[in-house]
């Protein structure tokens, strides 16, 4: 399995570097240094977001609600910071991040405690997280001028060659590296989604990895927001609508299993960037914009399809077997 | 033993266990939704109340009659759409397939078509998609939901390939008659068109033997398939009818609008999950039924006409909807539990 997981990933990068060679084939400048330092920074938050989304759906569950939290989180921050322009922004981003929590939390428990279907709970908190964002803001728009410059600087600040929202996605796929490798919770996300009975004789108790797993999804979407927010300097009712469907393509690209128990954080990874390159490659390509969406959805059916056949060459296909001659 | 049941129960993957056999579940099921389908009818006629109290203009009958149009077309899919999740599949791209349709029919116009040939082309397109849905889920036997995200994408990707920024427009006077016209007084041609679909649907599901197959495959799609079922051929027609029911929706809703722009019915299919699932039928598939799903069509559709009428903006109304999705289905599942710790 291991070396299938390997696979996967050499084939998504292989196919990443064939898509960047055809587009410098027909616009050279695409692969300047400055400009893959840029590709990266725009799918810096999509990397984040399909992060979460990764754990939730390695838990077999899924959260719809990720776009609708991070909007929530994002006014959250920016109109703290318009109405207290002094608070430090460490302070801020934490804030938006408990926030965040906060939302998983509340879709962890409906899963946990109340059995719920995951799609199901996610449905509705996606409406009621854009509702609140109406409630809290009035409709209203925070526009640049509202937010202190601090605020909108500092995913913008160079360090190194590369601006902080690239080095804090970064740092976000170190951290889940570590979590999903190292800790016993990773290894529990896995367990919980691969097989829930053997997890539960195992002493990990399922409803509560999946309610952690919400809860992480919540943490970086609040993270996302501010980080959102402050890198378009505005913050509506809006923002990021439909884009839930974006990160749940990032991980079936990824070769995140929809049914559970298969992925990988360095999967999950070049699942957000092939998006990202194919969004950022369009317009220099002279591709109309409005194809993304198109191409989008191709991309998932076929990684989808791509996905079903290396799981089955897994050993579904005995098991299904050793189910005929039991049942 | 409490947690091995409770992850037994979680099998969102529809793998049954001893608590979902299905021949124990019928009778506590059917009992369960002749509780459910009172409880929604009660919620209908608190809503009628109150609403007709909070407003004097919600009884009037051309008001009302304008208010079905709230919800007939989305009704329409859910039909479709609640014997697709009953067999255990979901379809998350019927918004766009509406969106697809309807640029097929505008650029019909824009060739010259006459009204029947509008509508042909709107069902052929439906079909088309309901048939590329239904081949990838039954033919490669991939999971519906990412299928249904990813021709989603394509669909309504589609049609933006081909509008753009634009708009089609010019659609035959004969053809508004499907969105604008009366049957009789105030019964408009799409209440009439949802009622005719309710009873067909209803008729389909719940007294014909291919009803009754949806409902093994949903329960158990192995031991259906042991039993001679066709899984993959049913599976393949509910894709089909939900493409075909997408295309009527497209129809009535491109005629109402007289316009078509590829951000059309946006955000639908989650409108109609919810009133699927608002309906009483199980998301993991195996138990639901039509009265429910009509019966939370005219909930959604009296709560957004009264809420209109009070000036309640859209967003807050959405609120109320997933609230109201998240308390039915969190109810019957804490009654369940109350009523299990008193047995024990």
């Amino acid at each position: 399995m291991k070396r299938l997981s390997g696979n996967r990933e050499m084939l998504l990068v292989v196919a990443i570097v064939a898509l960047v060679a055809l587009i410098a084939l027909r616009f050279p400048p695409f692969v300047t240094p400055g400009n893959l330092v840029n590709v990266y920074n725009d799918s810096s938050i999509l990397i984040i977001l399909a992060l979460g989304q990764m754990a939730v759906i390695l838990t077999r569950c899924i959260d719809l609600s990720m776009a609708a939290a991070l909007a929530l989180c994002g006014m959250a921050a920016a109109m703290v910071n318009a109405a207290m322009p002094g608070l430090p922004i460490p302070l801020l981003i934490l804030i938006a991040m408990a926030l965040g929590t906060v939302l998983g939390a509340f879709n962890g428990l409906l899963v946990w405690k109340l059995d719920i279907p995951p799609i199901v709970v996610t449905l509705g908190t996606l409406t009621i997280y854009r509702g609140l964002i109406f409630l809290l803001s009035g409709g209203a728009w925070i526009n640049a001028h509202q937010m202190s410059p601090a605020f909108k600087a500092l995913p913008r600040l160079n360090l190194l060659g590369f601006p902080v929202l690239s080095w804090l996605s970064l740092a976000m796929i170190a951290i889940m590296l570590l979590v999903m490798r190292r800790t016993p919770l990773g290894r529990a996300f896995f367990a919980v989604g691969g097989n829930p009975h053997a997890a539960v004789y195992t002493g990990i108790d399922v409803g509560r990895t999946r309610f952690l797993a919400y809860c992480l999804s919540g943490m970086l979407a609040g993270l996302s927001g501010y980080l959102w927010v402050s890198r378009y300097a505005v913050a509506y009712v809006d923002i990021a609508a439909g884009f839930e469907l974006d990160i749940i393509a990032a991980c079936v690209i990824g070769g995140v299993s929809i049914a559970g128990g298969i992925g990988s954080v360095a999967g999950t990874v070049l699942g957000a960037l092939f998006l990202g390159v194919i969004k950022n490659a369009l317009p220099v390509i002279d591709i109309s914009p409005f194809a993304q969406m198109a191409i989008s959805g191709t991309v998932i059916i076929v990684a989808v399809a791509v996905n079903a056949r290396s799981e089955k060459r897994k050993g579904r296909v005995i098991l299904k077997k050793a189910e005929a001659t039991h049942g | 033993m409490a947690d091995v049941q409770r992850a037994d129960g979680h099998g969102a993957d529809g793998q049954r266990v001893a608590r979902h056999i299905p021949d124990r579940r019928e009778g506590r099921a059917a009992r369960m939704l002749k509780g459910w389908e009172a409880l929604l009818v009660a919620v209908a006629a608190a809503i009628f109340l109150v609403n007709s109290f909070a407003s004097p203009y919600f009884l009037d009958p051309w008001n009302l009659s304008d208010a079905t149009f709230n919800f007939t077309e989305k009704a329409m899919i859910a039909f479709a759409m609640a014997l697709v999740i009953i067999s255990g599949e979901i379809d998350l791209s019927v918004a766009s397939i509406i969106a697809l349709t309807s640029t097929a029919m505008g650029y019909a116009v824009q060739l010259g078509f006459d009204t029947p040939a509008l509508v042909t082309v709107g069902l052929a397109t439906g079909l088309l998609c309901g048939a590329l849905n239904g081949a990838l889920v039954t033919g490669l036997g991939l999971p519906s939901i990412v299928v249904t995200i990813g021709t989603m994408s394509l669909f309504r990707g589609l049609s933006f390939i081909i509008l753009g920024d634009q708009a089609f427009t010019g659609y035959p006077a004969s053809f508004s008659w499907f969105g604008q016209g009366y049957v009789w007084w105030v019964f408009s041609f799409e209440f009439c068109l949802f009622l005719l679909f309710a009873v067909v649907y209803g008729v389909l599901l719940h007294r014909t033997s291919f009803g009754r197959t949806i409902y093994a495959i949903g329960n158990n799609p192995t031991a259906a398939l042991f039993s001679g079922v066709r899984v993959g051929r049913v599976k393949f027609l509910l894709f089909l009818l939900t493409g075909l029911m997408s295309a009527v929706a497209a129809i009535c809703l491109t005629a109402r609008l007289g316009s078509t722009r590829p951000s059309i019915a946006l955000g639908w299919e989650l409108e109609v999950v919810t009133m699927v699932v608002l309906g009483g039928v199980n998301i993991l598939g195996g138990s639901g039924t039509i009265p429910g799903v009509v019966l939370a069509a005219l909930i959604m559709g009296m709560v957004t006409f009264g809420f209109g009428l009070l000036n309640v903006p859209g967003i807050v109304m959405s609120i109320f909807i997933g609230l109201l999705l998240i308390t039915v289905i969190a109810l019957p599942i804490l009654y369940g539990r109350l009523r299990r710790r008193v047995t024990h």
